[in-house]
């Protein structure tokens, strides 16, 4: 209760520094509740509130949510703060004849992708932009086609335009000696499919050019209209291998637009799948990074343990991936009391094979000697990218929404945020496993003490209106924009995931390091492409 | 080094016994919908059963209530939202693998050189990441696909079989074209889960063709959201002639997923 009326001072504090700061001539509006900042904007106010809530207050971009309505374009741009426990929400309301919004990339770069992509989209301009290029959209989309427009037919396929065979990717390196390296978008074993154009004028990597949505199966757009359980089944499977934490962060949307409260046992019950989730991932992420390390025996070790994780996961919930828990109001699946015992026990000893595996990880120095040093983000790039989750709390950012902004049940546990300071392969690593043991230690408190009571709320009653539902993916910050129309209907769902957050990024780790350290700095960023594409 | 050889050894064998016998360890398979209503499809409860499936694999058909394991994503909305749910089948369910066009004599694509060395390439045509994470599967200690000569290999033109999962995205058509183009004859394509097959919960719209076959041929269907590793080695199994593939369960057969009685 304390932290909570701590919030609300910050929020009223910071409501009328705002507000005095544009001389009262700004509408500024506070939820308590959900630890918002609402801030209504125009295009002459945009740049330097930006600025100031960037530099002077040291909030983060999240995300920029770009709405259609009958009349206007409606650009919300989503902040996080650093040490205090609230987001400001800029809202600029455009009209529709308008197609030129100023950019705000300038001021901050995680803004970067965010632009493009609503470029792509929605057709918006953003002037001053430093790089206004295609990222959604590949060269067989004719100009002036953006598919989440209202008046774009989503069933039918699109005119594809004739693509001209002498296109070449522009290489940026020119220097004698100097090659371009496409890797993708079918490479390796199983990799999903991404293009990566590798410049460099011998054995190093100057530069990389990430290219991404070969995956876009556009769910955003065919989410619209849809009715709310249709869409559950899309948030939950455009990327399997963190559905649970995306169907969280879709149905509290949902909870927070229909006013829907969640039984106590059923916000228990999310945080010990999300864990589960958690903790699987990163046995799925370290067994990636031994392999990328060649280390054929750790591999198969991390190997046995994910299989472990993944039948536990079958054994308690019925699906290895945790698809199909989640309905708004609560979960679909109680677990009985010696099933609790069972998975309590199950956790604790896959992690201490886990602790086993990587004490000897840590004694290997042909291991170490291809992680130390390797992919480095500092502390500054990773503030200046927006980087989330787990490879920014390996680069010294400490921040985890389970405790900035806590959903379900999460004010209620105990545990820490591991974080390091070097910014490199290992300290992802040492990240990804003292989180794994958080997360076992999660389960191991919560489950012999799970509240008593119902799973799910008992009725739902659709109602119109526009939330931001939120969650710690495994790879960090996912946040669910759902807006619900008059019928019950999604009018616009928009997806900022970590992946795509986390891959906006990813050039800085890959850059100045050998060919072959390439699958290493990959692994040990572990994102996933369904994820970022969509 | 001599550590890690002992680990090694320490943790012994723990590969399944599969095909030889039936793996039944519990949560290696999602399961699928059994004991369907029998009576007639015109009843409430057979109304409440398929209109509780949102992928169409509880249908009607010849009055009774159907179910195709081809459309299943595993919602368990008929188990969990449902009352009375139906059953559900999971123990020893997960010999899913099916030819597109079941009851027809299947040509004999690999002859018996390929029985015990088949290599494989996975497209990744837009699958959600769990697909792909059960592929993987394939090639660890569990499941260990190299002691039944089946090898993963980084590039088409080795490939003997295409494993594409995914609903086939518009942007990886061209790339998925000529992946298929660069593979030597005999050319296998296995649809790897419901998007593969039908594009799943993603359709056909203007960014995905809703399905594999729509763009190349294909020779088998593993259905499951996403197909348990036994389920694709049951498909890869049977590609090469060494099971039978699941005939009973046809996109056209009344009785759905009751085969392991």
């Amino acid at each position: 209760m304390t932290q909570h009326s701590s919030n609300n001072v910050i929020l009223v504090d910071l409501s009328e520094t705002i507000a005095k700061r544009w001389h009262w001539q700004i509408n500024v509006s506070i939820n308590a509740q959900l630890s918002e900042c609402y801030v209504e904007c125009d295009r002459n106010n945009l740049l330097e509130l930006c600025r100031w809530l960037i530099y002077d207050m040291e909030y983060d971009f999240a995300s920029l949510i770009v709405e259609e309505t009958a009349e206007d374009w409606l650009l919300r741009y989503i902040f996080y703060g650093e040490p205090a426990i609230e987001q400001v929400q800029l809202c600029m309301r455009l009209n529709k004849t308008e197609k030129a919004v100023p950019s705000i990339s300038r001021i901050i770069h995680a803004a970067d992708w965010h632009e493009r992509e609503a470029r792509d989209l929605f057709g918006l301009v953003f002037e001053g932009h430093p790089r206004l290029v295609n990222i959604v959209l590949h060269e067989e989309w004719p100009e002036e086609v953006h598919p989440l427009r209202k008046d774009f037919d989503a069933t039918k396929p699109y005119p594809h335009r004739q693509v001209d065979p002498s296109w070449r990717p522009h290489s940026f390196v020119q220097a004698p000696g100097a090659f371009m390296m496409p890797i993708g978008p079918v490479y390796a074993d199983v990799a999903e499919s991404a293009l990566f154009l590798l410049e460099s004028v011998g054995e190093d990597v100057i530069r990389t050019t990430p290219r991404f949505f070969y995956k876009f199966r556009g769910v955003e757009k065919i989410a619209e209209g849809q009715p709310i359980d249709r869409v559950l089944l899309l948030a939950e499977r455009f990327s399997g291998t963190s559905a649970f934490a995306h169907s969280l962060a879709f149905c509290q949307a949902v909870e927070t637009i229909c006013q829907v409260e969640v039984p106590p046992r059923a916000k228990a019950l999310r945080v010990v799948f999300a864990e589960l989730e958690r903790f699987r991932h990163h046995l799925a992420a370290i067994a990636g990074i031994c392999n990328s390390t060649a280390l054929a025996v750790a591999t198969s070790q991390a190997g046995i343990l994910e299989e472990e994780a993944l039948r536990l996961s079958c054994s308690l919930t019925g699906h290895r991936y945790l698809f199909g828990l989640n309905i708004p109001g609560g979960v679909s699946v109680d677990l009985s009391h010696r099933q609790c015992e069972a998975f309590s026990y199950g956790v604790q000893a896959l992690f201490h094979k886990l602790e086993r595996l990587f004490d000897m990880l840590c004694y290997s120095s042909s291991f170490l000697d291809r992680l130390e040093e390797v992919g480095m983000v500092s502390k500054e790039q990773a503030r200046s990218y927006g980087l989330v989750g787990p490879i920014a709390r390996a680069s010294g950012i400490a921040r985890d929404l389970r405790k900035v902004l806590p959903y379900a049940a999460y004010a209620e546990v105990s545990f820490e945020v591991p974080s390091e300071d070097e910014g490199d392969g290992y300290a992802r690593l040492r990240v990804l496993f003292r989180e794994a043991e958080q997360s076992m230690k999660i389960l191991r408190g919560l489950l012999p003490a799970l509240p008593e009571g119902e799973a799910t709320a008992p009725h739902v009653v659709v109602k119109p209106g526009g939330a931001l539902g939120w969650a710690e993916a495994p790879r960090g910050v996912t946040s669910h924009w759902v807006r619900i129309d008059e019928e019950g209907r999604v009018a616009r769902y928009h997806l900022t995931t970590p992946s795509f957050t986390n891959w906006h990024g990813f050039h800085l780790a890959a850059e100045d390091f050998a060919y072959q350290d390439f699958p290493i700095i990959m692994a040990t960023f572990g994102l996933s492409n369904a994820e970022c594409d969509r | 080094m001599w550590k890690w050889v002992w680990e090694g050894l320490r943790t012994g064998i723990v590969t399944t016994a599969y095909p030889a016998r039936e793996e039944t360890a519990s949560g290696v398979s999602p399961g699928f919908p059994a004991g369907l209503p029998r009576n007639f499809a015109a009843s409430e409860q057979a109304e409440a059963v398929v209109s509780c499936c949102p992928s169409g694999a509880l249908g009607r058909e010849d009055g009774q209530v159907s179910f195709h394991e081809q459309r299943c994503i595993h919602c368990y909305r008929c188990l969990r939202q449902l009352t009375p749910p139906l059953e559900w089948h999971r123990q020893g369910n997960y010999e899913w693998a099916v030819p597109p066009h079941p009851g027809t004599e299947r040509e004999k694509k690999f002859g018996k050189s390929f029985r015990r060395s088949l290599h494989l390439r996975v497209i990744d045509a837009g699958a959600c990441g769990a697909c792909l994470s059960e592929i993987e599967q394939l090639n660890k200690p569990y499941y260990n696909m190299h002691r039944l000569g089946f090898f993963l290999t980084p590039t088409p033109r080795d490939a003997d079989v295409l494993l594409v999962a995914g609903p086939v995205t518009d942007h990886m058509r061209l790339a998925l074209l000529k992946a298929y183009e660069a593979m030597p004859a005999p050319k296998g394509v296995l649809a790897l889960g419901t998007c593969a097959i039908s594009g799943g919960i993603f359709g056909s719209s203007f960014a995905s063709l809703g399905g594999v076959s729509g763009l190349i041929p294909v020779d088998i269907l593993v259905p499951g959201c996403p197909p348990p590793p036994l389920a694709i080695l049951h498909a890869l199994l049977s590609i090469v002639g060494r099971v039978q593939p699941n005939m009973g369960a046809t996109a056209a057969s009344p009785q759905g997923g009751k085969r392991h009685d």
